[in-house]
C-alpha cells in the first residue's frame, strides 16, 4: 500500500482498461483479424498485470477493510459518488475474472463462431470485462447497477448474433429476464436511498468522505437504514432478491439460463457460467445481506429452502436433458444451489464456502463449456444419443473432461468439493435465530443433492465419453485430439482446479476477514 | 520367528545409517513420505510412462517396493518404541501427558503464526502407562504430526499424519499386497492396450489408500475415502468399451455416494460439535462427554452408511459383486484385501465414536453387530449360487467383511482389525489364485462351464488355492481360525454382557463359508475337465506373489496366538503380539474393551462347524463327480417347491438389484427426472413466456386502442397468439424496444407507489 498512484488510480485503471483496449481496436479495420486478436489479448494480459500488481500491493493482514479506495464526487444530484475499493471478498472474484477473460481469448484464437467478426466479438467481451470488474468494486449503488447493467448488452449480442439457432429468443430472454430483476432492485435501491439517514452513520467513516442528507454509499448504508422499519425492510430485500435471485439463477426464475448456456457461443457460455452468475451471489453477500441484516434473517429460511429445492430440481433437470450443453446449464441451477445454501445460513463459514463455490463453480463450470464448446465443433452436434467414444477419438479431451466431471461432481481434493461440503456443513449450525431443524433437514436434502450429481455427471461421462465411437463418426477426420489454443487455454484452469482442490485456504484465508468483518457489522458477530 | 524377522530389520534400518532409527522414531513422524512416494509414482507414470522402456511398469515396482521397505521400517520403529515404553502405574501422570498431547492442537492454533510454514508438531510420543489387565501393557500414544489446513472463523481443520499400532498394521497390509499385486500384474495384465494406465492408477490408488491410512484428521480421512473410491471406479471400468464394464463402475461409484450422504452429514456432526477435525480429540471428546449421547449415536448410525457403501454391508452391497468387472488383480487389492475394509478401518479409528454411540460396552445388541451379523449370512448364501468363481470370492468378502463388522460391533476391536489382516491374504491369496485359473482358461471365470479337473494340471494354483481356501473356511492351524474364533469367542464373551443372538450368527457362518468354499474347490479342481483349453501353471511373476501370498494364509494367524487356556503357558514374546502393538492402550481416547480369551468349547465347536460343512458338500459334489455333472439332477431344489423358490430367490439376488437399479435409478432418471423437466418447460417457462406474450399482447392493445393511427403495421407480422412466443418475443426485438421500456417504467412508477405507502 505504498504505492499512492496504486492506492489512487490503480482500481480505476483496472476496470476501465479493458475500454482502452477496446478503443484501439475501434480504430483497427475489421479485415485485420489478427492485430484484433493480438490487441484484445494484450489489452487483457495489462488488465490482468495491473490486477496482480493491485493484489501483490494488497495488504492482507487487513483483508477485511477496503484497500486502494478511490471516492470521488459523481452525480451530485442524488448524492451518488465514485467509489471503488478493493477487499478480501471481491479479491477472489476479481483474480477469477482476470483469469478466465484472457483465456477465453486465447481460445477464441481459431473458434471465432460464426458468422465470424472477430472486432466485434472480442471488443464486445472487452466491454464485459469492464462491467464485470466494475462490479466488484464499486462501493456505491449507483455505480454498481451501473456496471450491472453495463454486462447486459454485450452478453445479449454474443447469445444473439453470434448464437445458436434458437439465439433470438434466448437473448431477448436472458435480457428481458434479468432486466426485470434489475428494475425492482433499482427500486429497492432507490428505497434504501430514501429512507437513508446519514446522521447515522458513524463518525470513523463519515470524516472520510462526503455524505449528504441521503447516501447510496455502501459503506454507509448499512448504519444508515438500521433506523428502518422491519416490514420495510422485508420489502427492500425482496426486491433485491429478485434482482439478485434471478442474476444467480435461483429455482424458479432459473429458465432463462439453460436456454442462454445452450445458444450461446462457447466463449459467452463461459464467461456467463464463470463470471456473470456471481454477479448475483456476489450482490447477496456485499449488498443485500450487510444492509438489511433482519431481513435477511427473515428471508433466510425461504432462501435456504428455494436453494435446496434448485439443488434437488436442477439435478434432476440435468438427468433429463439430451443435449450436453443444456445438462451443463442446468447442473449450474444445482451448483448455485449450494452457494446460496452458504450464503443462507448466515454463518461465517457458510458465506465462505459460497464464495469458494463461486469460485471453484466459475473455473469448473467455465471448463465444461469448454470441452463442450469443441466437442461442438468436431462433431457438430452436443445430442449425447449420438455422441460415445471420445475417449478413443480424442483421449486427452476425454480426460480432460472426466476430470471436471469428477470436479464437478465434487470430488475431495479438486476444488469443487470445497464449495459444496462447507456448504452443507455451515447448514447444521445457521445462524443464531434461524431454524436449526429447518436448517438441518436442508442439510440432509443438500447432501442427497451430491449422489444426483454424481448420477447425472457419470451418466453424461459414460455416455458421451465411454464406450466406441458410433459409426456416424467412426472415421470423421474432422475429429480431432486437443489443438494448441484450446491446450493453452485449459491447463490453467486444470492447474488451478487441483491447486484449490489441495490447498483451499489460498481462497478461505483471503475471504475468511472480510466476511466475517461484514457479518460482525450486521449480524453482531 | 516374528521377532527374528523384526531383528533383520531392525538391522537393516541401522545399517542405512542416518538418523532412520532414534529412538523417538523418525518415521513415526514423517509417515507423510509413504503416501507421497506412489502418488509421486502415478505423475511420473502419467507424464513418462508410455515411452519408458516397461511401459510404466517399472516406476510402479519401484515405488511400491519403495513404501513397503518403509513401510516395515515403520513397523519396527513402532514396535520398538512400544517396547520401550516405560510402564508405571501412575494412571493420571499418563492422562495428563496425553492432554498436554491432544490439547495442544488448540494452543498451536493461538501461537501457531510465530511458526510459518505452519509445521508445528501439536503431540509427540510420550511415555506413560497405566496398569491395564495383567500389567504388561504400558500406555502409548500415537505420534500425531499435523499443521492447519484450512480455518474459517473459530474452525480450524488440520491436516497431518498419526501412527498407531493401527496405522503401521494397515501400511503393512497395503504395502504387501499392493506389491504383490504389482507383481502379479506384470503378467496379467501384459500386452493391455491401457497398461501404463493400469499402472499409474495402480499407483494413485496405493498412495491414497496409505493417506487414508495415515490420516490425523477426519476430514482427511474423508477425502483420501474419496480418492480411493475415484481409483476404485476408474480401475472396475479398465475396459470402458465395453458398457457392462463401465455400468458395474458407475453402480459401485453411485453406491458408495449414497453411502456418502452418511459420511458428509456424521462427519459434519462430529467436526461441527466437537469443533475440531483432529481424529485423536474427536475420540477423546466422545469417550469423556464431550457431546451429548444422541449426537454421537446420530453421529455413529449416519458413518455406519458409510461403512455398508464403501464395505459392503447390508443394504448397499451390491456394487461390490459387481465391480469384479475390473482386471483381478484390482479385485485382489481393491476390493478385497484393502479398500473395502476402509469403512472397517473408519470403524477402527473412530471406535470411541461409535463404542459411545451403539452402547456397545453396554448392550447385548446393536445397530453394527446386526449389520455386520446379517451381512454375512445374507452374503454367503449368495457365494453358493454363483458359476462366476470371482462371484463367490466377492460375495465371501462381503461376508467376511460383515463379520470384520460384526466383531467390532460386539467389543472385539482386536479381533475385527485382525480378522482384516488375515483375510487381506487369505482373500487376496484367492483372488490371485481366481485370476491365474482365467488367465490359463480362456479369460473365463465360469466354474461350471471353463474349469473343472485342474488339480493335476495346475498344481501349484491348485495348492495355494487349498491353502487360501484352509484358512478363509477357518481349519487350523491356518490363518483364518485363529481370527474367527477370537471374533466367536469375542461374541460369545461380549462386553458388560454377552452377544447370543451374535454368536449364534457368527456360528452359521463359519459352516456356511466352509461348505462354499468347498463347493468352488470342487467344481475348479476336481472331475472332469470341462473347457477347451490347455491349461497349466502360471509363470513365475504370478506364481510369486500365489506362494507368498499362501505362506502368510498359513503363518498370519499365529501373530495373535491366544495367551488364556491351553496357550497360557506360551512365552510372553510370542502370544498375544497383534492385540500388544495394535490395539491402543491411550485409555484417555479409547475404551477399555474386555478380551475373551481362547474359550475351547468355541473353538472346538467352529472346527466341528467347518468339518461338517466340508464333509457334507464334499459327500454331494461326489456324487455330482461320479455322474459327471456340476449339480444333482434330483437335489434339493429340484424335488421341492419351496427350496426352488428359495433358490431363485438367491439367484436374483434378494431382487435388491431390481429395486436399485430398476425402480429407484430407472425412476428417477425416467419418470421423476423428466416430469421435472416438463414442469421447467411448461409451467415454469410457461410462465414466463406467457408473461411476455401478455406484456406484448398489452402493449400492442395500448397501441391499438390509445395510440391509434398506425394499427395496421403493428398487426402485421405477428399471428394473434398463436405463432409461437419466440416470434412474439422477436417482435419486441425487432423495433418496439420503447414499447417495452414503457411497460417497465409503467412497473417500476407502480411499485415505487407501494413504496411510498409502505412508508
Amino acid at each position: 500500500m505504498e504505492n499512492e498512484f496504486l492506492t489512487d488510480w490503480g482500481l480505476t485503471l483496472l476496470v476501465f482498461a479493458p475500454l482502452i483496449g477496446a478503443a484501439i481496436m475501434a480504430a483497427i479495420p475489421r479485415e485485420s483479424e489478427g492485430s484484433h486478436k493480438m490487441v484484445a489479448l494484450a489489452t487483457t494480459l495489462v488488465t490482468a498485470a495491473i490486477g496482480i500488481w493491485l493484489f501483490v500491493d494488497f495488504d492482507y493482514d487487513r483483508a477485511g477493510d477496503l484497500q486502494f479506495v478511490q471516492d470521488r464526487s459523481w452525480i451530485d444530484l442524488i448524492d451518488s459518488r465514485y467509489i471503488v475499493g478493493l477487499d478480501g471478498l471481491s479479491l477472489p472474484l476479481i483474480a477469477l475474472t482476470l483469469f478466465i477473460v484472457p483465456l477465453v481469448i486465447i481460445y477464441s484464437w481459431n473458434h471465432i463462431p460464426e458468422p465470424g467478426n472477430p472486432k466485434a466479438f472480442l471488443m464486445l467481451i472487452l466491454i464485459l470485462h469492464t462491467g464485470m470488474l466494475g462490479s466488484f468494486v464499486a462501493q456505491d449503488l449507483i455505480l454498481f447497477f451501473v456496471f450491472f447493467e453495463v454486462v447486459l448488452l454485450p452478453m445479449y449480442f454474443m447469445i444473439g448474433v453470434w448464437g445458436g439457432p434458437e439465439r433470438q429468443y434466448a437473448s431477448i430472454k436472458f435480457f428481458l429476464y434479468t432486466l426485470f430483476g434489475s428494475a425492482l432492485m433499482i427500486i429497492s435501491f432507490l428505497a434504501l436511498y430514501f429512507l437513508s439517514d446519514t446522521g447515522l452513520v458513524p463518525a470513523a467513516l463519515a470524516e472520510t468522505t462526503t455524505l449528504g442528507e441521503h447516501t447510496f454509499d455502501m459503506r454507509a448504508l448499512p448504519a444508515a437504514v438500521s433506523g428502518i422499519a422491519s416490514g420495510t425492510a422485508l420489502w427492500i430485500f425482496g426486491g433485491m432478491f429478485m434482482g439478485f435471485g434471478i442474476k444467480v439463477p435461483m429455482f424458479p426464475f432459473h429458465t432463462w439460463l439453460p436456454d442462454a448456456h445452450t445458444q450461446a457461443p462457447t466463449q459467452g457460455s463461459v464467461i456467463l457460467a464463470a463470471v456473470l452468475l456471481k454477479l448475483g451471489t456476489y450482490g447477496f453477500v456485499r449488498i443485500a445481506i450487510p444492509i438489511l441484516p433482519g431481513a435477511a434473517m427473515s428471508w433466510a429460511p425461504w432462501i435456504g429452502g428455494l436453494a435446496v429445492i434448485g439443488i434437488i430440481y436442477g439435478a434432476l433437470g440435468c438427468l433429463a436433458q439430451t443435449d450436453m450443453k443444456r445438462l451443463i446449464a442446468f447442473s449450474s441451477v444445482a451448483h448455485m444451489g449450494y452457494v446460496m445454501l452458504g450464503i443462507a445460513t448466515l454463518t461465517e463459514l457458510g458465506i465462505n464456502a459460497a464464495v469458494f463455490g463461486m469460485v471453484a463453480h466459475g473455473l469448473i463450470t467455465g471448463m465444461l463449456f469448454f470441452v463442450a464448446g469443441s466437442i461442438k465443433e468436431r462433431y457438430h452436434t452436443l445430442e449425447i444419443r449420438r455422441l460415445g467414444g471420445l475417449l478413443k477419438q480424442a483421449p486427452k479431451m476425454g480426460w480432460i473432461l472426466g476430470m471436471c466431471t469428477m470436479a464437478s461432481l465434487g470430488l475431495p481434493g479438486l476444488a469443487g468439493f470445497w464449495g459444496e461440503f462447507p456448504a452443507i456443513m455451515s447448514a447444521y449450525n445457521p445462524a443464531e435465530g434461524l431454524n436449526v431443524e429447518l436448517f438441518r433437514f436442508y442439510m440432509v436434502v443438500a447432501a442427497l443433492g451430491t449422489v444426483l450429481a454424481a448420477g447425472y455427471l457419470l451418466w453424461l461421462y459414460q455416455r458421451t465419453t465411454f464406450g466406441t465411437p458410433s459409426e456416424e463418426f467412426e472415421d470423421d477426420p474432422n475429429i480431432h485430439d486437443l489443438g494448441g489454443p484450446e491446450m493453452v487455454a485449459w491447463v490453467p484452469i486444470l492447474i488451478a482446479i487441483v491447486l484449490f482442490g489441495v490447498l483451499p485456504g489460498l481462497i478461505l484465508d483471503v475471504t475468511d476477514p472480510a466476511i466475517s468483518g461484514l457479518l460482525a457489522a450486521s449480524l453482531g458477530g | 520367528m516374528i521377532a527374528t524377522l523384526l531383528s533383520q530389520f531392525n538391522m537393516l534400518a541401522v545399517e542405512s545409517g542416518g538418523p532412520v532409527l532414534e529412538s523417538s522414531g523418525w518415521l513415526l513422524e514423517n509417515v507423510w513420505l509413504i503416501p507421497l512416494i506412489p502418488a509421486i509414482s502415478f505423475v511420473l507414470i502419467i507424464l513418462f510412462g508410455k515411452k519408458a522402456p516397461k511401459e510404466g511398469a517399472e516406476i510402479g515396482m519401484v515405488s511400491i517396493i519403495a513404501v513397503l521397505v518403509l513401510s516395515f521400517l515403520t513397523m519396527t520403529q513402532w514396535m520398538s518404541a512400544r517396547d520401550q515404553a516405560v510402564p508405571t502405574t501412575d494412571g493420571e501422570a499418563a492422562v495428563a501427558v496425553l492432554d498436554q498431547a491432544v490439547g495442544g492442537s488448540g494452543e498451536q492454533a493461538a501461537a501457531g503464526d510465530s511458526v510459518d510454514d505452519g509445521a508445528g508438531e501439536t503431540a509427540q510420543s510420550f511415555e506413560a502407562a497405566v496398569d491395564a489387565e495383567g500389567g504388561e501393557s504400558g500406555q502409548y500414544l500415537p505420534v500425531v504430526r499435523d499443521t492447519d489446513w484450512w480455518s474459517v472463523g473459530a474452525l480450524t481443520i488440520t491436516v497431518g499424519t498419526m501412527v498407531d499400532g493401527l496405522t503401521v498394521m494397515m501400511l503393512v497390509t497395503v504395502g504387501l499386497v499392493s506389491t504383490l499385486v504389482h507383481l502379479f500384474s506384470l503378467e496379467y495384465v501384459k500386452g493391455d492396450t491401457r497398461f501404463t494406465h493400469y499402472y499409474a492408477f495402480l499407483s494413485l490408488f496405493t498412495s491414497a489408500m496409505l493417506l487414508y491410512v495415515v490420516s490425523s484428521s477426519l476430514l482427511q480421512m474423508l477425502v483420501a475415502w474419496e480418492l480411493v473410491g475415484l481409483c476404485s471406479f476408474v480401475l472396475i471400468g479398465h475396459w470402458w468399451e465395453e458398457k457392462a464394464n463401465t455400468d458395474a463402475s458407475m453402480k459401485a461409484f453411485l453406491t458408495n455416494r449414497v453411502g456418502d450422504i452418511g459420511l458428509l452429514v456424521g462427519v459434519t456432526i462430529l467436526i461441527v460439535t466437537l469443533g475440531t477435525s483432529d481424529v485423536l480429540e474427536i475420540n477423546r471428546l466422545a469417550l469423556n462427554g464431550g457431546t451429548s449421547h444422541l449426537v454421537l449415536l446420530v453421529a455413529s448410525c449416519c458413518l455406519m452408511a458409510a461403512v455398508a457403501s464403501k464395505s459392503g454391508q447390508f443394504p448397499l452391497h451390491t456394487w461390490l459383486p459387481d465391480a469384479m468387472a475390473g482386471p483381478t488383480p484390482v479385485s485382489a487389492l481393491i476390493h478385497a484385501a484393502t479398500m473395502v475394509v476402509a469403512g472397517v478401518f473408519l470403524i477402527a479409528r473412530l471406535y470411541p465414536v461409535f463404542w459411545e454411540g451403539l452402547s456397545i460396552g453396554t448392550s447385548s445388541i446393536n445397530l453394527m453387530a446386526v449389520m455386520g451379523g446379517f451381512t454375512t449370512i445374507m452374503a454367503g448364501a449368495l457365494a453358493f449360487v454363483q458359476r462366476d468363481i470371482k462371484k463367490v470370492l466377492a460375495y465371501s468378502t462381503v461376508s467376511q467383511l460383515g463379520y470384520m463388522v460384526m466383531a467390532l460391533g460386539v467389543g472385539a476391536w482386536t479381533a475385527g482389525v485382525f480378522h482384516l489382516f488375515t483375510h487381506a491374504f487369505f482373500k487376496a491369496c484367492l483372488f490371485l489364485g481366481a485370476g491365474a485359473l482365467s488367465h490359463a482358461c480362456h479369460h473365463s471365470f465360469d466354474m461350471k462351464a471353463e474349469m473343472g479337473g485342474l488339480r493335476k494340471k495346475m498344481p501349484l494354483t491348485f495348492w495355494t488355492f487349498i491353502l487360501g481356501t484352509g484358512a478363509l473356511a477357518g481349519v487350523p492351524p491356518l490363518a483364518g481360525f485363529w481370527s474367527k474364533d477370537e471374533l466367536l469367542a469375542g461374541a460369545w464373551a461380549g462386553q458388560e454382557q454377552g452377544y447370543p443372538i451374535i454368536f449364534i450368527m457368527g456360528c452359521i457362518i463359519a459352516f456356511l463359508t466352509a461348505a462354499y468354499m468347498t463347493r468352488v474347490i470342487w467344481l475348479v479342481f476336481f472331475g472332469e475337465y470341462r473347457g477347451h483349453d490347455h491349461p497349466h501353471d502360471p509363470p513365475l511373476v504370478m506364481a510369486l506373489p500365489l506362494l507368498v501370498l499362501s505362506a502368510l494364509a498359513v503363518i498370519a494367524g499365529f501373530f495373535n496366538l491366544p495367551h488364556t487356556g491351553p496357550f497360557k503357558n506360551l512365552p510372553d514374546n510370542i502370544a498375544e503380539r497383534f492385540l500388544h502393538y495394535v490395539e491402543p492402550t491411550y485409555f484417555e481416547a479409547f475404551p477399555v474393551v474386555k478380551h475373551s480369551g481362547f474359550i475351547t468349547w468355541i473353538a472346538l465347536l467352529s472346527i466341528g462347524l467347518g468339518l461338517l460343512a466340508i464333509f457334507t458338500t464334499s459327500m454331494y459334489y461326489k456324487k455330482c463327480v461320479a455322474l459327471g455333472v456340476t449339480e444333482l439332477p434330483n437335489g434339493l431344489t429340484k424335488r421341492n417347491k419351496l427350496f426352488a423358490a428359495g433358490y431363485k430367490f438367491l439367484e436374483n439376488k434378494y431382487y435388491l438389484d431390481h429395486l436399485y437399479t430398476g425402480i429407484i435409478a430407472g425412476g428417477t432418471k425416467g419418470v421423476i427426472a423428466r416430469a421435472t423437466n416438463w414442469f421447467n418447460s411448461n409451467v415454469l417457462d410457461g410462465i414466463v413466456n406467457g408473461a411476455g406474450r401478455s406484456a406484448v399482447a398489452g402493449g400492442r392493445w395500448t397501441y391499438k386502442n390509445i395510440d391509434q393511427g398506425v394499427v395496421d403495421a403493428v398487426v402485421k407480422g405477428s399471428g394473434t397468439g398463436s405463432s409461437g412466443v419466440g416470434q412474439l418475443l422477436r417482435g419486441i426485438q425487432t423495433g418496439k424496444v420503447q414499447q417495452y421500456g414503457a411497460l417497465l417504467f409503467a412497473g417500476v412508477t407502480v411499485l415505487a407507489a407501494v413504496f411510498i405507502v409502505v412508508v
